[in-house]
């Protein structure tokens, strides 16, 4: 078995603590310079009230034990930098270098939101830049970056959809969401106080237009739509959905979060698209971090544009600047304007490219098909329909063994792969969703393809090998259902776990 | 394209393989009409050198080479190269989610780290994973208060930061919530006269900031007492968090909405920096956001996994208790590192340091002719002064001697139209201050 796990071996098994289990008083690991100013009396500053005895149970260690403890936990992640992370619907591709470089620059990252425009005209032509950018490449008529995550930017959608059915006289009650959407589809719609009617697919897992032309009415605001849908096809008709939606007075949301199937091949402004969001994390190779930052912009139509959210970046005379007042506006969604940071890599990552980032879009819909042609036939692939940038296996097969989705996942981490993702999209039960992008190469891909074999044939002949897994890392299968019945959320020192209980 | 893994070869064996003729082909799903005909109109393609070059000029097009006075939500503190340091590796800044347990160890214990550093801070219980920045987790803290107590109205202090508030009335205006402002004294803290008046059983949730906007620091207790009295929870919103190094933390607050940039994020034009929510452990089932708990394996061995996911979006889509999906996981990992390198002490010493600085400043300025100090209730590291000159024209003089000077807060309360916020931290040399208050100096010597 040994021989068939080509690319990793093991994983790193150093013991740590936690940096709480560390600590000695006295110890630390930063020093401020002297202070060049008189020292003040704190009780006499403060006034007794508000002086802080203590910050009880806070760490107290050196430099090197905090470059050690982080180091050593760090070799606990996986990550794109050690290989193939094919989480359908995520976007995990390479994160150029020279952008967290370029991010951290004196001039960029240490500028304040507030400091005079003119003083800003930099950073302000870095939006303005990328701005342009991301209209060119959707189709799109006017943006705001603002919203820090793509949640945020699907609020902000529904929110100008909504600002603009108001202007119309009836902001409507229901927001349309199809079976095979992301949770935060109908969980922003009821945020921006829509009612949520989830949608059939249909037997191709794509939109049925016929049951849509039943249920669109006057009631509904909107429909939001994933294209390619988290099955990873491309919905044919979508043009079509969006006559029926305008037809009826309600408006068309795209989720963005699939655009590395579409970058540089189809601007969805030509499909009827009238909003939508980026999730610059995913298509624009910001780094995840374990979780964000993101950043999620929101592209609209012209009719939607007196809506968007304050400040509005505008330019006049060469002179860029942020205007803060706009009377039809939805408002604020964050302070300080978005995730600067985020977006300065997401135009150095476009920039880099240029209108090269369709070869990007084709190597991602290169890749997807390869694996699926490599594994079809090996593992269900519940619809036929044409794959984009990700596939959709699921574990039919397996099942009559013992073996799912989740065990699978788990087996590829012996491999030395990052699991895809499983139990989504919710329209196919045990899902195996493999989202390769653009930045495999065929090697990896055909390492992948061979571990996903190998894997096919264990639950055939040794299912328990597979139920069992991962048998390299450093704890296997954590007791979520203990986690969740008594959560133990924090650490607390000896003394105050005793006092408490 | 340097990014890009294949050979022209590689990519022609592939599509051999998948049994197609040419790429277009893997297209064939999208109708035709709609496909583009033409390369996208982009400039670029950018080498590595060219993309230096290109930013290193924009970067000049800013405010190098000014001192500069600003706060207000946004604070330059001292950063070790050793956050950053962690940040680069690959394993932290190149991974998922920590959905898969087992190979997400060091991002799962990290967040725990991070979890428990600020319950410690902050006198609360429990703290979540992140949240996007310190006004939505603000306006997350009051729709979690509105899920606890089923009382659609809140009451806000009118010195929490504007665009906090701002941010607020764009989630509220949908979801039915009514939101009420309460003044201040001349102290420059809430008006404890008026939220006693003001407060009944209809109120879920009273939301203060310390140090508010002004930069005083606001007696939370007292505030407690009051909405404690309608049975109301008491939300804090901390804006700078290098003041709770010194000051007591909010103990008797029910939520505390914490914005974390001050601990190792640079202010980066406005983000991205970390958000947080602590509360009470009895309220953790109504958190929005990522948690991460500690567990066991078969094998007994310690271990971290999500927990108590059945709150959030991807398992309960529109009951959630919120949509947000992806968080500040990063900037939370800069904030831990940055607290457990500055421990117990190196907290507390810089916190100290503000203190020390903005007195300093304070004291300088006030020395001016016609310009005093506005509120008299105890500050951290901001203080508003009141100038006898537009705040326009202070500023204009003082851009010409390289000073971003104070904040003009006539756009956000008329009432004070020739008052300005002053920021200094440890960062602020003394030099710096002295400078400022020269030049101010010469500014209102000048006859108008």
């Amino acid at each position: 078995m040994a021989d068939k796990i080509k690319k990793a071996a093991r994983h790193t098994r150093h013991n740590e603590g936690l940096i709480f289990e560390k600590s000695a008083p006295g110890k630390r690991g930063f020093e401020l310079p002297p202070s060049d100013v008189p020292a003040v009396d704190m009780r006499a500053a403060l006034g007794s009230d508000y002086a802080r005895r203590d910050i009880e149970g806070f760490p107290e260690v050196s430099e090197i034990e905090v470059i050690r403890h982080f180091t050593r936990l760090s070799t606990w992640n996986y990550a794109i930098d050690l290989g193939m992370y094919p989480l359908g619907s995520c976007t995990m591709k390479y994160n150029p270098r020279v952008n967290e470089h370029i991010a951290r620059f004196d001039g960029l990252a240490t500028e304040h939101p507030y400091q005079p425009q003119q003083l800003a005209q930099g950073c302000l032509k870095i939006l303005f830049t990328l701005q342009k950018c991301l209209l060119e490449i959707t189709g799109m008529d006017a943006a705001t970056l603002q919203p820090a995550a793509g949640a945020q930017g699907e609020l902000t959608g529904l929110l100008l959809i909504r600002a603009h059915l108001e202007s119309r006289g009836n902001p409507r009650k229901k927001v349309l969401v199809p079976d095979s959407a992301h949770g935060t589809n109908p969980a922003t719609a009821v945020i921006a106080g829509y009612e949520v009617e989830n949608i059939r697919s249909d037997a191709r897992g794509q939109i049925d237009l016929e049951r849509l032309k039943n249920i669109v009415n006057d009631d509904v605001a909107a429909l939001m739509v994933t294209n390619p849908s988290t099955l990873g096809t491309f919905e044919p008709r979508i043009a079509e959905v969006a006559d029926l939606l305008h037809a009826r007075g309600a408006q068309l949301y795209m989720d963005g979060a699939n655009m590395n199937a579409l970058a540089g091949v189809i601007q969805p402004g030509r499909f009827g698209v009238d909003v939508m969001h980026l999730n610059l994390h995913k298509t624009f190779s910001t780094p995840h971090g374990g979780g964000g930052p993101g950043a999620g912009p929101v592209l609209v139509k012209s009719h939607l544009e007196p809506f968007l959210p304050v400040p509005v970046l505008t330019e006049k005379n060469g002179q860029l600047a942020l205007e803060p007042v706009r009377p039809k506006s939805i408002g604020r969604l964050r302070a300080f304007g978005g995730n600067f940071g985020v977006l300065v890599r997401a135009l150095a990552y476009t920039l880099a490219y240029g209108p090269g980032i369709r070869q990007a879009t084709e190597d991602a819909v290169l890749n997807a098909n390869y694996i699926r042609r490599n594994l079809e036939g090996v593992f269900d692939l519940p619809y036929a329909s044409p794959s984009m940038h990700e596939v959709v296996f699921s574990d039919n097969r397996q099942k009559k063994n013992g073996v799912n989705t989740m065990d699978i996942a788990k087996r590829l981490i012996d491999y030395g792969f990052h699991p895809y993702t499983t139990a989504f999209p919710l329209i196919v039960p045990g899902a195996m969703m493999i989202e390769p992008t653009e930045s495999e190469s065929k090697e990896e891909c055909d390492l992948f393809i061979d571990a996903m074999r190998s894997i096919a044939e264990e639950a055939a002949t040794q299912p328990d090998l597979v139920t069992t897994a991962p048998h390299s890392t450093r704890v296997g299968r954590l007791d979520e259902v203990a986690a969740a019945r008594k959560p133990l959320l924090r650490w607390k020192s000896k003394a105050a776990s005793e006092s408490a209980g | 394209m340097r990014y890009l893994p294949k050979s022209p070869s590689e990519r022609r064996q592939m599509l051999e393989a998948i049994g197609a003729r040419s790429i277009d082909e893997l297209f064939a799903s999208i109708p035709d009409a709609l496909r583009l005909k033409h390369p996208l109109d982009l400039p670029g393609p950018l080498s590595e050198a060219e993309l230096v070059q290109y930013f290193r000029e924009r970067a000049a097009e800013n405010s190098l080479g000014y001192s500069s006075f600003l706060g207000a939500g946004v604070y330059n503190h001292l950063r070790s190269v050793v956050t950053d340091t962690i940040l680069l590796r690959g394993e932290f800044l190149t991974s998922y989610t920590p959905y898969q347990a087992e190979i997400s160890q060091g991002t799962l214990q990290a967040i725990f780290e991070f979890q428990t550093l600020i319950a410690e801070l902050t006198g609360q219980e429990v703290a979540n994973a992140s949240m996007w920045d310190g006004s939505t987790a603000t306006t997350e803290a009051v729709l979690m208060a509105e899920r606890i107590t089923r009382r659609r109205r809140v009451l806000v202090a009118r010195s929490l930061h504007p665009e906090y508030r701002q941010v607020l009335a764009t989630y509220a205006r949908n979801l039915d919530l009514q939101i009420d402002e309460i003044g201040f004294t001349p102290s420059g803290q809430i008006d404890l006269e008026a939220l006693s008046v003001s407060i009944n059983k209809e109120i879920g949730a009273v939301l203060v900031q310390s140090p508010n906007f002004f930069g005083v620091l606001e007696p939370v207790p007292r505030v407690a007492q009051i909405a404690r009295g309608a049975e109301a929870l008491t939300i804090v919103a901390i804006a700078e968090a290098v003041s709770l190094g010194a000051v007591q933390p909010p103990a008797e607050a029910d939520i505390v909405a914490l914005e974390t940039q001050s601990f190792g994020m640079p202010p980066s034009f406005g983000g991205p920096y970390a958000g947080v929510l602590a509360a009470r452990e009895t309220y953790v089932r109504q958190m929005p956001g990522r948690l991460a708990g500690q567990t066991t394996d078969a094998q007994g061995r310690r271990g971290f996994c999500l927990t108590l996911a059945t709150r959030e979006q991807h398992i309960r889509r529109e009951r959630a208790t919120s949509n947000i999906c992806t968080n500040q996981a990063l900037c939370a990992l800069a904030a831990t590192v940055h607290l457990c390198l500055l421990g117990k002490l190196g907290l507390r010493e810089m916190a100290e340091q503000n203190i020390a600085k903005a007195q300093f400043a304070l004291a300088e300025l006030e020395k001016l002719p016609g310009v005093s100090r506005v509120f008299q209730g105890p500050i951290f590291n901001e203080f508003v002064v009141q100038f006898p000159r537009s705040m326009r024209m202070i500023n204009a003089q003082l851009l010409r001697d390289k000073i971003i000077g104070p904040l003009p807060l006539g756009p956000h309360y008329p009432e004070l139209t020739k008052c300005g916020l002053v920021c200094v931290t440890e960062t602020t040399r003394r030099q710096e201050i002295e400078r400022l208050a020269c030049a101010v100096r010469e500014t209102l010597a000048v006859p108008v």
